[in-house]
């Protein structure tokens, strides 16, 4: 592809001196020999591979998509700047909480003209069960994974809010633990944030938003579709760490008015389940009549509050496509204040005016569907061909409100090892943020996520990329 | 009027239920135009879960039928005492939005019929309530009522194909013709005193449409009327789905019978 911008190192900045949060990482680099590096890296892929096979017992079939290329060379961030990410992020969902409190009940936004009414009248992710439902501590997003992108030395935007089930958190896991294991030293000569608390912020977390039926330690399980599904490790990964109990649909009944799980011992109620099965699979009774992911009755004994389901069902009205584009007014209608970090520039293809800006300048955008995740159904406009970008006019043509565009970003870049050496590759970001009625609460680091290959800006593991250890510096 | 209810649901399982649910929406509530003098449940063959109101406000109870049993039987019995309103309920109240009683569902999606006979109506009325009293009459005419042409599954499009259909059907016709005449309209399950009869047939179902003068109005089309002090309302939703009196769900095989008995009278 042709760049037309210029491409901010985040290693090695805009003149070729290394920046400041790199500093230490230089020093101990500059004095490792190389082909120890290279011995380490792939020590590391093994490493990686010995873990993932224990995560795989269960179903072999997974491992293919667990071997997540993993690249030694860490992403560094300071402890400033990740200051002002926190403060950015914590803004932004405590304002999309509101939102959905909002957007749930009484619909202020919506009469105080601020989004337009058809956004939500006519969207699909807008969930009638959840009408008048208020959550213990009104948290909706217990689990949120915001999608940063840099383009500059203060240039953040947020590309996606993630505010239904986000997955990814045992890679940040793994892949500081994996560091550890091949550079202990390194860790004793750059003060690294420690990311390893996090199944027990999580479970604290999930704990502190215990439904009004709970009595005692809150009882939290984790409800995975089950061992077919590509995210099955980290569900089990994430349970044996909180101890928390796994469960499936079919380990679920309703008694004595609870959700309980089946237990050697006969049924256990179920305080709060972080339930990683999308809302439609989530009771066969209310919603998916043929689903066998979930419990039936799940919706009744929550709105009875006999349960808590993190994420809320019908979160997915804070993060559909659409709604992004108006999260800086979100932001400033239930904070009072300006949004601290940025959003893309988003054309609405609903839109006339914009409809028309986007075909003509289809070469040069990024365009997604408005409900699409993962990479895709997305056109980076850029890298197309002729014939994919003719394909894609029809169906934007077709369909207008099925999607969005944006500008493609000049990504920050991060040097990844390559056989030839370092060399710079586009990255994003993936903080992972808990909720709870006390506080919002950050890890320092998340996941980056690089494009392997030179040049591409597209980094979901599904299209061909790697992920980083990410770090915060103390500071 | 002081209206006095029993109305006994039973159900038969072919086999010995291992694991099922039901949602009972079978609890009236005071309001406009109806006093719940008392209301009670008597759930025989299986466990009162939870209560809860849904996002429509309709009360709600969940039960969980005892594994083992072939029989469960549900009995209300009560006593609500009506006024008549010519069917004008008023404001929306609760958080469910108007825009949403907007929206078509799989039964009440428009279709050409639908289109059809919002054409054959047309625009010549004082009102909109004169309009919508035209509908319900049209729909009357064109849908005469007949048991055994539709099922709980039949939607609005196939009971004007069928030109034949109950309650639920009209009722479904209605909502679907007045979204799509750009009002909000929703279903509503409830009774209906005939005044001829003690024993009733089944449950009674009509619709509501939101006017800007009136707020919600009701419209009885199987009975060519607003709903008076004969009628008491138990639920209301999008269409049948979420207004339903019993919906469950069943885990294991076999099939089911359901049996009703139902007086309502002074």
């Amino acid at each position: 592809m042709q760049k037309t911008q210029t491409v901010f190192d985040e290693m090695n900045g805009e003149a070729g001196n290394v920046r400041y949060p790199y500093e230490e990482y230089q020093k101990w680099l500059s004095e490792e020999d190389p082909a120890r590096l290279r011995r380490k890296s792939t020590a590391a892929e093994a490493f990686f591979r010995r873990t993932g096979i224990t995560f795989n017992v269960y179903g072999r079939e997974e491992a293919a998509e667990r071997l997540i290329p993993f690249d030694v060379i860490p992403r560094v961030i300071s402890g400033r700047e990740w200051a002002r990410l926190e403060r950015g992020i914590e803004q932004r969902v405590r304002a999309i909480n509101a939102f959905l409190h909002d957007i749930y009940h009484r619909q202020e936004i919506l009469r105080a003209g601020r989004i337009p009414r058809e956004l939500i009248a006519n969207n699909d992710a807008f969930l009638p069960q959840m009408i008048g439902v208020s959550p213990p501590g009104n948290v909706y997003t217990h689990i949120v994974g915001t999608d940063l992108v840099r383009t500059g030395e203060n240039e953040f935007y947020v590309l996606e809010d993630n505010a239904r089930t986000p997955s990814g958190v045992s890679y940040m896991l793994e892949n500081r633990e994996t560091m550890l294991q091949m550079f202990p030293e390194l860790f004793s000569q750059v003060k690294v944030r420690s990311v390893s608390d996090y199944p027990k912020h999580l479970r604290r977390s999930l704990g502190d938003c215990a439904p009004p039926a709970c009595s005692g330690k809150p009882v939290v399980a984790v409800l995975t579709p089950g061992i077919h599904n590509s995210a099955y490790f980290e569900h089990s990964f994430l349970a044996d760490q909180m101890g928390a109990e796994l469960v499936e649909g079919h380990d679920l009944r309703v008694v004595d008015g609870r959700i309980a799980m089946r237990t050697t011992q006969g049924y256990d109620p179920i305080d709060v389940v972080y339930r990683r099965v999308d809302d439609d699979f989530l009771d066969p009774l209310n919603f998916n009549p043929e689903s066998q992911l979930g419990g039936a009755g799940s919706m009744d004994v929550y709105r009875a509050g006999g349960i808590t389901i993190a994420n809320a069902p019908g979160t997915g009205i804070a993060d559909d496509k659409a709604i992004y584009s108006y999260i800086p007014e979100i932001v400033q209608f239930y904070t009072g204040e300006k949004a601290i970090l940025q959003n893309v520039p988003t054309w609405r293809c609903a839109e006339a005016d914009s409809l028309a800006y986007v075909l003509d300048n289809l070469e040069e955008l990024v365009v997604k569907e408005v409900h699409g995740s993962g990479g895709y159904g997305m056109l980076v406009g850029p890298a197309a061909s002729k014939r994919e970008i003719a394909s894609f006019r029809t169906k934007l043509k077709a369909r207008p409100g099925n999607y969005i565009a944006q500008p493609t970003l000049a990504l920050s870049t991060v040097p990844i090892l390559t056989k030839k050496g370092l060399a710079p590759r586009h990255v994003d970001l993936r903080p992972f943020v808990l909720v709870s009625p006390r506080n919002v609460k950050i890890t320092p680091g998340g996941l980056t996520r690089v494009a392997l290959k030179a040049g591409s800006l597209v980094v979901n593991s599904s299209q061909g990329g790697g992920t980083k250890d990410t770090w915060v510096l103390e500071e | 009027m002081i209206l006095k209810i029993s109305h006994l649901t039973k159900y038969r399982f072919e086999e010995p239920v291992h694991y099922a649910l039901q949602q009972l929406r079978l609890l009236p509530k005071s309001g406009v135009g109806q006093n719940v003098v008392y209301w009670d449940v008597t759930v025989t063959g299986g466990e009162r879960e939870l209560e809860f109101d849904d996002q429509f406000g309709n009360h709600v109870m969940l039960v969980a039928i005892d594994p083992g049993k072939t029989d469960i039987s549900i009995l209300c019995e009560g006593e609500v005492d009506t006024t008549t309103l010519h069917g004008v309920i008023g404001p929306n109240k609760g958080f469910a939005p108007l825009w949403l009683f907007l929206r078509s569902t799989p039964l009440t999606i428009p279709g050409s019929r639908v289109a059809k006979l919002i054409k054959e109506l047309g625009t010549d009325h004082e009102t909109d309530v004169t309009r919508l009293h035209a509908l319900s009459r049209l729909i009357g005419e064109v849908v005469p009522y007949q048991t055994g042409e539709t099922h709980s599954e039949t939607t609005a499009e196939e009971a004007l194909i069928a030109a034949a259909g109950v309650c639920q059907d009209h009722a479904h016709i209605f909502v679907a013709a007045v979204r799509q005449m750009g009002f909000p309209a929703r279903y509503v399950s409830g009774y209906l005193m005939m005044n001829d009869r003690v024993e009733q047939d089944a449950t009674h179902a009509w619709a509501e449409a939101y006017l800007p003068d009136l707020g919600w109005v009701g419209f009885d089309v199987s009975n060519g009327i607003s709903p008076d002090d004969r009628y008491i309302r138990v639920a209301t939703g999008l269409d049948y789905q979420d207004a339903s009196p019993i919906s469950g769900l069943r885990l294991g095989s076999g099939g089911e019978h359901m049996d009703v008995t139902l007086q309502v009278q002074q």
